[in-house]
């Protein structure tokens, strides 16, 4: 299994906010970096974070009030791009006397940070963090930036589902071309053979199928299959 | 050239801004003949104007609007999810990898330049994609878009229709990566490197060492 598959499939598993915080902890240890953050705005009724920073600094943070310092938090309300830190804006002085402290508070130099749009102003954001030269940055931004998209949405939808259980909503219902895709799949037929069947590219599967899985919260093709077929939403 | 701006930082470039909203106008309202809200000043604009899009704008050398498109993610409110999901068998589309494209548009002004201008937006759509790691934009389209596609090697595939002959419109999804930029480049004769400058002028990365020393 790839990094994100067994990332994934744990996530699957977690039923409480600690079970998150645990897995963020792993996410670290998993990509080799130095700090994972999940932190959601205005899902619950209070905010929740699942991070790797020190309680100290959070606590310094919360009360010097630098989040409405913080580059990152500026940037991520405003814009919905995965933001590399060195492409945030520095120039007010308050910030980068601010990336000091953080830096001195076990922060590192390196960051990426994903911007999560819900429905209806839903916002959260996730960033892993890291101290290495840019170079090396760069290369690990090109081979993980992708993983890092979906794991931030899979938290996120984790955690509204914990928080939000009730939240079971429209923007779930599966298209006709969605149910069609899986249950092919469920059927054994290949990308190829499904794609021939419904006249569609490879591509546009791809999409049908992500998609399945992104508004079942299925961490893999097999769990959507079971899922749909479990909730009744494909038959044999 | 190329300008990536998010809505709220649209006001840095008035003429830009302006320009964009009139030849929207003309575009969608008078020549297309779409049901759409053009302000006392000659605007078009919408809801989705309102929730900080990414818009994606050819400059001109005199620093007007050539053509643009505007952006928005699949995970939040979109125009194809809150109002066209007929189109695409009633349930909405939703994925971190694929975010909404509308309001594709040319100036009148551009002329000749028209291919190389509808050509370049659609590349910076492209970067976009692959310096992001997104999959596919998905967005809406009127029938007599078909051919303009085609001819900058960009077609869409069709995820569903309604209506016949000029009436219909389509939701499609256009793959954004490193093929359809090749493309895309071939057709145009636009370089590849000419558009990633587009892309690194309007997201420029500083050293870590410059952002602290600073």
């Amino acid at each position: 299994m790839t990094k994100l598959e067994t990332f994934l499939e744990a996530l699957e598993g977690s039923q409480t906010p600690d079970d998150v915080q645990s897995l963020v902890v792993a996410l670290r240890e998993s990509y080799g970096v130095s700090n994972a953050v999940y932190h959601a705005v205005n899902v619950g009724p209070m905010p929740y974070a699942a991070l790797t920073y020190s309680p100290e600094w959070m606590q310094y943070y919360h009360d010097q009030q630098y989040v409405q310092v913080d580059p990152v938090v500026k940037g991520a309300l405003q814009q919905f791009h995965p933001m590399d830190w060195k492409q945030l804006d520095w120039s007010s002085r308050g910030s980068r006397e601010f990336l000091g402290e953080a830096i001195s508070a076990g922060v590192c130099n390196q960051g990426l940070s994903v911007p999560i749009r819900g429905p209806n102003g839903q916002f959260a954001l996730f960033t892993i963090n890291d101290n290495c030269s840019d170079a090396s940055w760069e290369t690990f931004s090109k081979e993980y930036k992708r993983d890092m998209m979906l794991i931030s949405h899979y938290i996120h939808r984790r955690v509204t589902d914990i928080f939000i259980p009730e939240a079971e909503d429209k923007s779930r219902a599966l298209s006709p071309r969605e149910t069609d895709s899986l249950k092919y799949l469920s059927l054994g037929f290949s990308r190829t053979e499904i794609s021939d069947k419904l006249k569609i590219s490879e591509h546009t599967l791809r999409v049908y199928i992500d998609s399945a899985r992104h508004k079942l919260g299925a961490l893999n093709t097999i769990h959507a299959v079971t899922t749909a077929y479990s909730r009744g939403l494909i038959s044999f | 050239m190329i300008k990536y701006i998010y809505a709220d930082a649209l006001d840095a470039f008035p003429k830009l801004r302006d320009s964009m909203f009139r030849d929207r106008a003309f575009q969608f309202k008078e020549r297309l003949g779409w049901d759409v809200t053009v302000s006392e000043e000659g605007f078009e604009t919408d809801e989705y104007d309102r929730v900080n899009p990414l818009y994606m704008i050819y400059e001109l050398p005199d620093g007007t609007h050539g053509g643009s498109m505007r952006n928005l993610p699949t995970t939040g409110n979109t125009m194809i999810n809150d109002h066209f999901s007929s189109l695409i068998g009633g349930a909405p589309i939703i994925s971190p990898l694929i975010w909404e494209t509308t309001r594709f548009c040319l100036s009148p002004n551009v002329g000749k330049l028209a291919g190389r201008v509808g050509a370049a937006v659609c590349l910076a759509g492209c970067e976009a994609g692959i310096r992001w790691a997104l999959d596919s934009s998905v967005g809406v389209f009127d029938a007599r878009m078909v051919h303009i596609y085609k001819r900058l090697g960009w077609e869409p595939e069709i995820l569903g229709s309604s209506g016949t002959g000029k009436s219909a419109i389509s939701a499609g999804l256009w793959a954004l990566d490193e093929a359809s930029k090749a493309s895309i480049c071939a057709k145009s004769g636009i370089a590849p490197q000419e558009v990633e400058a587009w892309f690194d002028a309007s997201f420029p990365m500083m050293e870590s060492s410059q952002i602290l020393v600073a």
